[in-house]
């Protein structure tokens, strides 16, 4: 048997270890992150210049730039974000605002969670099956923006529907108590305050499309195209395919590895932009609400 | 305000609803139709047989064979098997003769210039070698045909299942077996997860309970960033730093590995892991914290006896959907794991995953043949596993709110 001093030391010793285990492994983790973002930076800040986002590729992709992927991915993000983010803050409105605590508004709610738990994989067969095959879009930005807007419609909605719980009810209340109807309260009330929450989750969402692969794999990347796209049938290059085809199926992966690094921090930066506006709008006008 | 005025107001409110109910059924339909076209697809592979289209197998009348799997038939072409006795037949050795071997028996003049007389010519062939495996085209069958077709057994869900062999494009019978990417699906995510689990829990602990206000503000969108960078980004990271890395520790002659794919999947599931317990760890009342503080407890006593016990089942969740997400990526594992479909026995062999298999290959499978039809297969099972594991995390947190 430990006497008790014995015990209050094993017990502070413990607690010491645990801390310090625990505080290495969260330090583990952001020490990765950190090494992963500075690997790519050093890597590939060198390739990066105004001549490389604005050239085309040349040489087999061993050289030249990356223009018309850049082109490619910023069609992607603009169709999927004009299809996912009106049907998404509209379904988030309803469910949030409109949709009494039924089995339809549990159905709709299980539904958009397991859209969201579905793989990016299988988001681009169907894309291929649907869009491409059957509705005969053919390999197409009409086609990849569609698959990639299914892909982050849950993630809109999920937003909207928090950024919408997050309004507090007196505001509701006191726009009733005005005489006001429910529609009037939500577009005049409600609405304006959710929106700088809505429009971060719109933001994060542009970062996660710009990066995804898989479901424009078959649905609209290819692997080179020389010039750029005149309309919504027309197949595009993109930053992650391009990634993807030159560090692993090019005939020239040696050559054209310094071209991969730096398409990796373009979309790297891609990424840091969006996570940081979307940061800043939140601390913003986190603050402004605060204030009133 | 006027009457009409009103009605016009009302009926606008009606339909701005009308349209809100719409837009919510959207991600509804999606699901049903990603059913549909998924198993519209992927279920035609079955009760056919693996024989490449518009060519038949055929054999001498006299022989007793009466069918043959996908397996043998491979086996036999690849000259594994050399008897009929192995198969079923009597003991003597396998004639094999493809389309183009017609010429070492007959010349370009007998053929004809049209191969008018070719369907005439193998027939008699056929008859007249007891123990031949011919492979031809199914249009120079003719009508009175000497020979017996010889049917290849038909795909079902058991074969597909457990069969081991992944030889989508063999020739003349693919074999469509998927234990080995099922197995390596497995494999890899379960080496993900032991890996992600404990650094996951560690930081989701340190940050709801040890680290203070600045730490965390520092954390958060650093976990964020995690979850935002691009698979791809991660694959290429994998392939330029961590592939060539394990080769060198273990000393292998490629260092696309199973390891690999779970050290990067594991980077990946953290993220997911870290904010879904987290948030379970922060659910846990301050009145229990502050109830075991006072009876003596120092804080990690309060932490692994308390905390961490009452948020288990938001701990489970998020193990459970870092495992999904694990199962369901491709990019990253495409580019590290070195995609042999073999079954997994140790995290040092190159391994192939479902999701992996399905875009290195769909690129080359021919629409609607057998091929692009065993790749949507793949893509249901896929989608079923992550539906049951959606559930299963949706049953556990209502059951805890519930309780």
């Amino acid at each position: 048997m430990k006497s008790p001093a014995e015990y209050i030391q094993l017990k502070k010793r413990n607690q010491a270890i645990a801390k310090t285990t625990f505080t290495a492994m969260s330090l583990i983790v952001v020490v990765f992150l950190f090494f992963l973002l500075g690997f790519i930076f050093i890597r590939g800040i060198g390739v990066i210049s105004w001549e490389f986002l604005t050239s085309m590729p040349e040489e087999g992709m061993t050289s030249g730039g990356i223009y018309p992927a850049i082109i490619g991915t910023f069609c992607l993000i603009a169709g999927s974000i004009l299809f996912a983010f009106p049907i998404g803050v509209l379904s988030g409105i309803y469910l949030n605002e409109y949709a009494r605590e039924s089995f339809g508004k549990r159905f709709i709610k299980t539904m958009t969670n397991n859209l969201a738990g579905i793989p990016s994989i299988v988001f681009g067969l169907f894309g291929m099956s649907l869009f491409v095959n059957t509705l005969g879009f053919g390999d197409s930005i009409l086609a990849g923006s569609l698959t990639l807007g299914l892909l982050t419609l849950p993630v809109i909605i999920k937003t909207t529907e928090e950024a919408l719980k997050s309004v507090d009810d007196s505001f509701r209340r006191a726009s009733y108590a005005l005489g006001a109807t429910h529609q009037q309260t939500v577009r005049k009330v409600v609405l304006p305050i959710a929106l700088p929450n809505i429009i971060t989750g719109l933001i994060l969402s542009i970062g996660r499309v710009s990066g995804e692969t898989a479901p424009i794999l078959f649905t609209v990347a290819a692997y080179f195209l020389p010039k750029l796209p005149s309309s919504i049938f027309d197949q595009v290059m993109a930053l992650p395919y391009h990634l993807y085809v030159i560090s692993t199926s090019g005939t020239n992966i040696k050559e054209s590895r310094a071209i991969a690094y730096g398409t990796a921090l373009v979309l790297i930066i891609i990424v840091l932009l969006t996570n940081l506006l979307a940061n800043a709008l939140r601390g913003y006008f986190g603050n402004k609400v605060k204030m009133n | 305000m006027n009457k009409r005025h009103r009605f016009t107001a009302q009926i606008l409110e009606k339909i701005s609803e009308r349209i809100l109910f719409i837009s919510s059924t959207v991600t509804s339909l999606a699901v049903l139709l990603i059913i549909i076209f998924m198993f519209r697809e992927g279920l035609g592979l079955f009760n056919h047989t693996p024989v490449e289209e518009g060519s038949i197998l055929a054999i001498n009348r006299a022989n007793p064979v009466k069918e043959l799997t996908a397996e043998q038939v491979k086996k036999i072409f690849d000259q594994e098997i050399t008897n009929w006795k192995e198969v079923g037949g009597i003991d003597s050795t396998i004639e094999l003769f493809r389309i183009d071997d017609i010429f070492n028996f007959y010349t370009e003049e007998q053929v004809g210039s049209e191969f008018e007389n070719l369907g005439q010519l193998l027939s008699e062939h056929i008859n007249a070698h007891s123990n031949i495996l011919a492979f031809f085209p199914a249009h120079f069958k003719i009508k009175n045909f000497l020979g017996k077709e010889l049917p290849v057994e038909k795909i079902s869900f058991g074969k597909f299942f457990l069969g081991k062999e992944w030889f989508p494009t063999a020739h003349p019978a693919a074999q469509f077996g998927i234990l080995s990417l099922i197995l390596g699906t497995l494999w890899i995510s379960i080496g993900a997860i032991l890996i992600a689990l404990p650094f996951g829990l560690a930081t989701a602990i340190y940050m709801s309970e040890i680290a203070d206000e600045r730490v965390r503000n520092f954390l958060k969108p650093v976990i964020e960033l995690l979850a935002g960078i691009p698979s791809v980004v991660y694959g290429f990271f994998g392939l330029v730093v961590i592939v060539p890395a394990i080769q060198q520790i273990f000393n292998l002659p490629v260092g696309e590995t199973a390891l690999a794919g779970s050290i990067i999947l594991g980077v990946m599931a953290l993220p997911t892991i870290i904010t879904i317990s987290e948030d379970a760890l922060r659910t846990t009342p301050r009145t229990l914290k502050e109830a075991s503080l006072a009876l003596g407890a120092n804080q990690w006593q309060t932490i692994y006896k308390v905390t961490v016990p009452y948020a288990s089942s938001g701990i489970t969740a998020a193990a459970i959907l870092g495992i999904a997400r694990a199962m369901g990526e491709t990019m990253a594992v495409l580019m590290v794991t070195g995609n042999a479909a073999v079954i997994p026995t140790s995290f040092l062999q190159p391994v192939r995953t479902i999701p992996a298999t399905i875009a290195a290959e769909l690129g080359e499978a021919p629409q609607d043949g057998m091929h692009y039809k065993a790749l949507f297969a793949l893509g249901c099972i896929l989608f079923f596993i992550t539906l049951i594991i959606n559930f299963a995390v949706q049953y556990i947190s209502s059951r805890k709110k519930h309780g």
